[in-house]
Order: C-alpha cells, then sequence, then structure tokens
C-alpha cells in the first residue's frame, strides 16, 4: 500500500505567542516547534496500517520552510519510510498547501490512503483534507476517531455534532482527517531520533509542483493579542456564603441560569 | 452585496448555530440582499423556510433529492455549488459547527474559492471584515480575501446572538428539485449521544473539572452541578489523560475550543493549551484552592476553595431555585446541512 501522511510543523501548545513589529504575522525566534497533535495521530494510524499491510510505505509529506524538517525527521523517528518536504512559506494558505500536497503526490506515486490531522492547531483552518481531496479526486472524511479496515473500503466513526457520532463508509483510496481518540501516537525513541537525522529528506520546489503566490484566496493580517482581562474578582468568605454569592451572581448580575 | 446563508437542520429543526448567522451585521436591506439555502429539509422544508424568513430571509431556496436526505459533503456539496453558480452570492455564511467544518472546505474546493473559517468576528455592512482566532484563540487575525469569486465564510457558534424571530417578515420561497449523483461516502449508522447534558462545544454553560478531582468518580460533584444550572461537563486534558473523562469532554487547543456564555473552572490550574481552548467564553469563574493558579489570570470571578466541600454547596444552592432550561441542546445535532 502506498500509504501518505500530510503534517505541519507548529508552535507548541505551551508556546506565548508575540507578535511581529508589523503585526501581520508571529514573531518566529524562541517558538518550539512540533508536530500539530492531530498530525502525530495521522502518523500513528498510517504506521498501523503499515504493520498490518505487507509491502506497504509510509511516506510524510509537509508544506513548510526549513525549519519543517524537524517536524519531518520527528515522523521519520516515530518509523515512516520517506519524508518530503514541499518548500512552501509559513503562511501558505490551505489553498496553497494543499495544491502543494496533492501536486506532490502525485509526482511520488498514486495514494492507497492519505491521512492528515482534522486541524492544524496553529491557524485551525481545518481546511486541507477536503481540499486535497478534491484535488485528488477522492472522498474525505474528516474529524475520524476510529476506524475500521475492510476490503476496499474503510469505516469511519466521526463527531457529528451535538455530541453525537456517526459512521462512515468510504471507498478506498480516500483522504481520512484524524482527531483526538483516534489512537495514542507512539513516542519516538532516543536512538530513533538520533537515527533519523542521518535519513535523507527530499525537498520539492513550489515551480516543480506548479504552485505560486497566485494560488492563494486568503491572508492573515493584523494579529493582535487578546485584550488583557480585568483583574479577577474574588469571593472570600466560609464556603457556604462564597458558594451563595456565586450563584447570586450567575443568576443576577451574568443572568445566565 | 448578495449574501447566501447555509441552513443547517437536523430533527425538523434549524440549528441555532445558524439562526445566530442571522444576527451578524448583515448590512441595511436596501443594500444587501440575504436569502438562505435549504437542502434536503425534505418535509420539514416549508416550515424551515418560514422560520429562515421570520430570522430575516428574503428569499429560501428549497433543494431536495433523494440523495439528499440525508447528509454527505459530496452530495450536500454538489447541491450547494449548483445553486451558488447560478446566483452567484458574494458571500456565502455557515456555521462553524461539525457539519460546517466538514462541508463548508469541500464546497470551497468546488469553487475554486476562498474560505475563512470559524470568525468570531464578521461585519458585512460596508464590504467584508472577517476576523479570526488564531493559535486557539492566543491571538486575533483578520482575514484578508485574495482574488475574485464568492467569500466563504465559516461563523464561530455563540459569536452572535440570534435575532428574535419576527413573524411579520414575509419570505418567499422557491422550490428545486435536483439530480445528485449517490455519493461515494455513505452514512451508515447514527450514534445518539445518549447524553443527558449538552454537549461541551454548545453549551451555553460549561462547567470543567481538572485532574484534582481526584478520579472519575469524583466527577460526580461535577456533574451534580452542573446538571442543576444546565451545563455540559468539559474536562482538562489531564483529566482525560488521567482516564477520568473521555475524549470529547476535552477543552483545550488540542480538544474542543469553546465560547460560552459561562466557564466554570473547578480545580483547572490553568495550562496555556488549556486556557486557549476557552478564554473566549463570556465569563468566566475559577474554582481552586490555588490563589496563585494561573487559572485565576483570565477568570472574572474566583473562588478560593476545596472543591469536595464547595461543589455541594454550589449544587444545593442552585437548586434551591431552579435553573430555568436552557436553549441550545436541541437541534443542534442532525443529519441535515
Amino acid at each position: 500500500m502506498n500509504i501518505y501522511v500530510c503534517i505541519k510543523q507548529v508552535p507548541d501548545t505551551t508556546t506565548r505567542i508575540r507578535l511581529r513589529d508589523d503585526g501581520d504575522g508571529i514573531d518566529e525566534s524562541d517558538i518550539k516547534w512540533i508536530i500539530s497533535p492531530h498530525d502525530e495521530l495521522a502518523i500513528e494510524e498510517a504506521l498501523q496500517v503499515r504493520e498490518r499491510t505487507p509491502e506497504s510505505t509510509v511516506t510524510a509529506l509537509t508544506a513548510g520552510p526549513a525549519r519543517a524538517d524537524d517536524a519531518l525527521r520527528m515522523a521519520l523517528a516515530m518509523g515512516v519510510d520517506r519524508a518530503v518536504r514541499l518548500d512552501l512559506p509559513g503562511d501558505a494558505d490551505p489553498a496553497m498547501n494543499a495544491k502543494a500536497l496533492a501536486a506532490a503526490i502525485g509526482k511520488v506515486g498514486p495514494a492507497d490512503i492519505v491521512f492528515t490531522g482534522k486541524e492544524a492547531i496553529d491557524d485551525g483552518a481545518a481546511q486541507v483534507g477536503h481540499l486535497l481531496a478534491f484535488h485528488l479526486g477522492l472522498p474525505a472524511v474528516t474529524a475520524v476517531n476510529r476506524v475500521e479496515y475492510g476490503d476496499g473500503k474503510i469505516l469511519c466513526r466521526r463527531d457529528a455534532g451535538g455530541g453525537n457520532l456517526e459512521t462512515i463508509e468510504a471507498p478506498l483510496p480516500a483522504v481520512v482527517a484524524a482527531q483526538v481518540g483516534l489512537n495514542q501516537p507512539r513516542y519516538a525513541t532516543a536512538f530513533n531520533i538520533i537515527k533519523a537525522r542521518k535519513k535523507p529528506i527530499d525537498t520539492m520546489a513550489m515551480t516543480d509542483l506548479g504552485v505560486s503566490e497566485s494560488d492563494r484566496k486568503t491572508r492573515l493580517i493584523h494579529f493582535h493579542l487578546p485584550p488583557p482581562k480585568q483583574p479577577c474578582r474574588f469571593i472570600d468568605g466560609p464556603p457556604a456564603d462564597q458558594a451563595r454569592e456565586l450563584i447570586r451572581v450567575l443568576r443576577e448580575e451574568i443572568k445566565a441560569i | 452585496m448578495k449574501i447566501l446563508i447555509i441552513a443547517e437542520h437536523g430533527n425538523g429543526e434549524l440549528n441555532p448555530a445558524t439562526c445566530e448567522l442571522f444576527g451578524v451585521p448583515l448590512g441595511p436591506r436596501g443594500k444587501n440582499e440575504v436569502h438562505a439555502v435549504l437542502v434536503g429539509a425534505g418535509e420539514h422544508g416549508g416550515r424551515l423556510a418560514e422560520r429562515l424568513g421570520h430570522c430575516g430571509a428574503v428569499h429560501v431556496h428549497r433543494i431536495d433529492a433523494p440523495a439528499l436526505a440525508g447528509y454527505s459533503a459530496e452530495a450536500h456539496g454538489e447541491a450547494f455549488e449548483r445553486h451558488i453558480r447560478e446566483w452567484a452570492p458574494d458571500v456565502v455564511l455557515a456555521a462553524h459547527t461539525p457539519r460546517g467544518r466538514d462541508l463548508m472546505p469541500h464546497l470551497a474546493a468546488r469553487l475554486d474559492a476562498a474560505l475563512a473559517a470559524d470568525c468570531h468576528q464578521l461585519s458585512l455592512e460596508d464590504g467584508v471584515q472577517a476576523r479570526r482566532p488564531v493559535f486557539a484563540g492566543k491571538a486575533v487575525a483578520e482575514v484578508s480575501f485574495v482574488g475574485d469569486g464568492p467569500r466563504l465564510i465559516t461563523v464561530r457558534p455563540r459569536a452572535f446572538t440570534a435575532p428574535a424571530p419576527d413573524p411579520g417578515l414575509s419570505v418567499q420561497v422557491t422550490e428545486s428539485a435536483v439530480e445528485v449523483p449517490e455519493p461515494r461516502t455513505k452514512l451508515k449508522e447514527t450514534i445518539a449521544a445518549g447524553a443527558t447534558r449538552p454537549d461541551v462545544s454548545e453549551a451555553s454553560i460549561v462547567v470543567t473539572g481538572g485532574r484534582s478531582l481526584g478520579s472519575a468518580e469524583n466527577f460526580r460533584f461535577i456533574e451534580a452541578f452542573a446538571d442543576r444550572i444546565g451545563a455540559a461537563v468539559g474536562s482538562s486534558r489531564a483529566a482525560v489523560d488521567a482516564g477520568y473523562r473521555p475524549y470529547r469532554d476535552q477543552v483545550g487547543q488540542t480538544g474542543k475550543v469553546v465560547s460560552p456564555d459561562v466557564y466554570v473552572a473547578c480545580g483547572v490550574s490553568g495550562a496555556i493549551q488549556h486556557l486557549a481552548g476557552m478564554r473566549t467564553s463570556k465569563h468566566i469563574v475559577a474554582i481552586n484552592t490555588d490563589r496563585e493558579a494561573p487559572i485565576f489570570q483570565v477568570a472574572d470571578y474566583g473562588i478560593v476553595a476545596d472543591l469536595f466541600e464547595i461543589l455541594p454547596l454550589l449544587a444545593k444552592e442552585a437548586g434551591d431555585h431552579p435553573a430555568s432550561t436552557h436553549p441550545g441542546e436541541n437541534g443542534r445535532n442532525g443529519g441535515g446541512a
């Protein structure tokens, strides 16, 4: 099987975001970069499929600048067979990233299944799964938290809203966007992290992928940080008084209950 | 400007998040034309179209076909695409619900159009001004659209208030039947949550417990209080990792991002990835034994107390004056788009 996993490098969840002076992006110095958590689930799922399916390879793709090689090295340390970085700017929009990923898959070889995360935790756009699937002419199932693999098809359980779930059957090949609950991603061992440093990472240029700035549909500008909160109003006193006062606030001031 | 609202429905009801879209500043009636499109509503279509009119749509297009009875991105995408190509709206709005999150990127691909997802600030009064949270709410950015074509926008639920329905408003309704090919993906089963509580991402009040609850069993203290005030029960990532709660309850950057009217964080220290998931809540209450806990930096109201002592007292106080049932947990789910 030709298995693909599309990942994105994002700032670690513990990162404090600081803005660039021009306000049109974030200050990338001092950021610890990670693989977006939902994409780690996608990698794990791809590896599990490979382990069950003889003669399969997992190719990890990312669209991003040179720093994104670190995300691919981590994917290699987790166990993917091959890693390709599509050399796009860090502020490329979902339309550009999806077009590049589809073009790369076209070059590397036809997909039997493509995994990605349901969204990257930086821009949270949650678009690439469907955009990529459309470019590839494949169906997509998003926000998937369980997959059963059948003969030429998959049965995916996904969020349907209202806390409800639904199961969707899709023929393979398909694009599956993973969300929390799908699996528990493995840790890369220190030994494999060291080994991954020596593994090759292929790079594809935008021109080779037929992608340019003219594919851009949106740009994020004028970033600002949320305004600082008013200081917290502490409700002090014996517990019974605290409880009475909080319920009064909820009922009379906020009028929420 | 022509504005098209994609109506999401299920169980014969409009999704409340669809009604909220009419609370976006859509511009004066004479200047902007607001239509809604209702796909696969079947027998409920007439009533739902009227309701959309009462919300503010001047025209509702009903589209039905056998393949549209249940939701699929492909079949519904086909129906919406045809209508959008025909009416050529400047802006297409949908709610950023699980349905909207699935449908709109697919529709953007079909139309080769721009999509600004999960906008929490939006005005269409004078062109399109759209802002959205980035880094799970650690910052906010404006979306600049590049190129031509319709602007697709999904709006974060609860970011806008639905206007009160006006039964005096009249609406024009057109119906069309389309032929839509069977989608490749097939809905096999819907598993109802069977929950007596609303889902964290849709509730107007969320009470969240952290790892300091100490066990899954101790979440009964959270549940008892939540049930008295009609709240959803959320969980910190630490409590989920410890196995106290299922993933679907997790609030935070890697779980669900929520913005209820009231968020009550109980025994949650306030890790930055948790704050990212709830800081756009309108009112934040924090209850913790540690007055220095970071959660108090984003809280409006703070209580320093032992959870096992204060939660039963809160449940009792709330129960003495039963909470009115709050809207929102019905109709948000369902089979339609």
